[in-house]
């Protein structure tokens, strides 16, 4: 895939998924949350992963780290990590994360390690009786090979590297004694401390107040920049997608809808349910101009997710709706240019 | 911390006011006292009552005046002498009678509590992470047989048995040739060979609820993210359980701690009369039937204090493993 993808720095693969689907076996049903997701990520490229609630968006990073709360399951496909060793850089060694067991040992040296987690909420994320530093320096210890002390210099400067202020003293502090803004640096420090090259960052703001937002946004861009890292971006926030990704993945259902670069998710958007998010971002301009009132919404709500559609997931809200053609076949995924694919019958 | 302990101890003192208040009118409850009881026993049976020893009891314990001076006295004997006041049952100062007796159940409610803890918790774990299936529902089945089989049939079943099959009498703590002798290493090896049955049929009981609660808090605490994002670090499975959630679930157990010695000797009286322990339950159990009023106020008192030393202790415990605690703000996480 990578070598048909457009862009100047043209890098070399990272992570590929390749139709990768996670059930739940429930006993109203199977839960298809993740149902054929093809992704990939090249190194030092941010990728923006963007759907509504439901739409498997973290139960994609979820199976990436092998971290799928049971009944969850991955059924099928491939997670294919290229792992490259700091010490020989020419060596790499590719693994599909999907084979191993949740608790291999193989698996928990890549996890943390090499690709590492942020997650949604930062109050919950850290345990309130251990200290800041403790939960840092635990993963420092684990992976590499350091003592205590040096272990605790990594930490600190870690914490510094994402401007915690006062790194120090903030290391024998405990999460309640910081606040939110505090305990999300903290917990991307966490994440940072082995230097992964994956970040798999599942909402990391959207607990998060605007300013404190922005912040986080900020550095989270520094740090990227600074270091060889990937971000694997899951939000539902398009204003954030913007800001962050380089390339797009528009999920809905469980299932890739459309993948592109950022300019044209925004600028040249094919698939309906794009369109559709797109449509429902409320533009100070119109306000302004009283050209609307209201926010306008895709119709119809997520169907059920024991139900299973025949044809196009997305057809009984879709505006382009095409009977006889999108409640009978499913779409495939359509490579229309270099480097933007879309699954919509409407390209066929 | 330091403050902390100080606040906690503050508050103990007119909660131990409370508790000889309360302690002395139970006892002074029930009609009559164990001295005219006693008089007029001696004088049914046409024996001659030494009137000078009665009137010397009766001032010694102010037993002819009105409650509150009684009170007063029996407070200010415990409380500038340490003596507890005369047994008119064993003929001996209570403190001579309670010494043994509390030690030993002391004894029992820790090797107890150790039994308890080293079966349940290990378990409570164990099941919380296999919820619902067949291990869960077999440590809950046997763990609720446990609770629901009252101590005293199993302790009788247990010396049945010991005896048909193995010859063995189990009641008592002590072998009959240890019995009066004084505390030694022997008396001491011996002890340990026969506590283990008082120790089991006490524990079983409390397993079952151990176990639960274990698993209760237990549950909550692995659905929080900080035990996903422990995982995330690349722990293993037995550090992020050890680390994180248990480190949490572990704290209720902690603080019901200060309960236990109330718990055995409440709950184990029974037990302990079917087995003949020399415990401090049986003792108060029999002063309570003869009114030996202040061998029985002197228990309640004493009981009533442990327990608060051990609140306090575990609570103390608790701010050490708990820094939400020790920096006084508990926040709901």
């Amino acid at each position: 895939m990578a070598s048909n993808e457009n862009g100047a720095g043209k890098q070399e693969v990272l992570l590929e998924i390749r139709d990768l689907k996670t059930h739940f076996a429930l006993d109203e049903g199977t839960v298809r949350a993740v149902d054929g997701v093809d992704l990939d990520v090249r190194r030092k490229q941010v990728v923006g992963v963007v759907g509504e609630s439901g739409c498997g968006k973290s139960m994609t990073a979820m199976s990436v780290m092998r971290l799928v709360p049971p009944p969850g399951q991955i059924v099928e496909g491939e997670i294919r990590f290229h792992r490259q060793f700091d010490d020989r850089a020419d060596a790499k060694d590719i693994v599909d994360l999907a084979q191993f067991e949740s608790n291999d040992r193989q698996l928990r040296d890549i996890r943390g390690n090499q690709i590492s987690m942020v997650f949604q909420e930062p109050m919950t994320a850290l345990s309130p009786v251990r200290t800041v530093g403790k939960q840092i320096t635990e993963a420092i210890l684990l992976h590499q090979d350091v003592n205590k002390t040096e272990a605790r210099d990594i930490a600190i400067e870690t914490l510094a590297r994402v401007k915690m202020p006062n790194p120090e003293q903030r290391f024998d502090d405990y999460p309640f004694q910081l606040s939110g803004g505090m305990r999300q640096r903290a917990v991307i420090a966490m994440a940072l401390a082995c230097r992964p090259q994956l970040l798999i960052a599942d909402e990391p703001t959207t607990a998060l107040d605007v300013t404190t937002e922005a912040q986080i946004l900020d550095l989270m861009r520094e740090l990227q920049a600074e270091s060889d890292m990937a971000i694997l971006y899951i939000t539902h926030n398009l204003g954030v997608v913007a800001e962050m990704a380089e390339e797009v993945v528009v999920m809905y259902l469980g299932k890739v809808v459309e993948r592109c670069d950022v300019d044209s998710i925004f600028y040249n958007p094919k698939h309906p349910y794009t369109r559709g998010l797109l449509n429902s971002i409320p533009r100070l301009e119109d306000v302004l101009q009283d050209k609307r009132e209201k926010l306008n919404a895709i119709e119809g709500m997520v169907p059920s997710p024991y139900q299973r559609l025949q044809g196009c997931a997305f057809h009984p809200r879709c505006p382009d709706f095409m009977p006889g053609v999108c409640d009978e076949a499913e779409p495939q995924l359509i490579q229309l240019e270099e480097g933007h694919a879309v699954r919509c019958h409407l390209y066929t | 911390m330091i403050v902390y302990i100080i606040q906690r101890v503050m508050r103990m003192i007119p909660l131990l006011f409370l508790l000889s208040l309360v302690a002395f009118l139970i006892i002074q409850l029930p009609p009559g006292d164990y001295l005219t009881e006693h008089i007029n026993a001696l004088r049914a049976s046409g024996r001659d009552v030494d009137e000078a020893e009665v009137e010397r009891l009766m001032k010694q314990y102010a037993l002819d005046r009105p409650m509150h001076v009684q009170y007063l006295t029996w407070i200010q004997n415990i409380l500038l002498k340490g003596s507890f006041g005369q047994s008119f049952q064993w003929g001996r100062p209570v403190n001579e009678v309670i010494g043994d007796k509390m030690a030993l159940t002391f004894l029992l409610a820790i090797f107890t509590t150790i039994f308890v803890w080293a079966i349940s918790v290990p378990i409570g774990i164990y099941v919380s992470v296999r919820q619902y299936t067949f291990t869960d529902y077999l440590f809950t089945m046997i763990g609720f047989i446990g609770l629901a089989v009252p101590g005293f049939l199993l302790a009788m079943v247990v010396m049945y048995f010991s005896f048909a099959w193995f010859g063995l009498k189990v009641g008592g703590l002590f072998s009959p040739a240890f019995e009066l002798e004084p505390w030694s290493i022997a008396k001491f090896q011996n002890m340990l060979t026969r506590i283990w049955v008082p120790v089991l049929i006490l524990g079983i009981g409390g397993t079952a609820h151990i176990i639960r609660i274990m698993r209760a808090t237990m549950l909550d605490e692995l659905r929080k993210q900080y035990v996903t994002v422990a995982r995330s670090k690349g722990l293993s499975e037995f550090a992020v359980l050890m680390n994180y959630p248990v480190r949490i679930a572990i704290n209720p157990l902690i603080s019901s701690l200060g309960f236990l010695l109330p718990w055995i000797i409440s709950g184990g009286t029974v037990v302990e009369i079917v087995l003949n322990l020399p415990t401090a339950a049986v003792v108060l159990y029999r002063s309570l039937l003869s009114q030996d009023m202040f061998l029985a106020g002197s228990f309640i008192l004493l009981v009533g204090t442990l327990a608060l030393v051990g609140s306090l202790l575990a609570d103390i415990a608790l701010a050490a493993v708990d820094p939400r605690i020790r920096f006084g703000s508990v926040e709901e996480m």
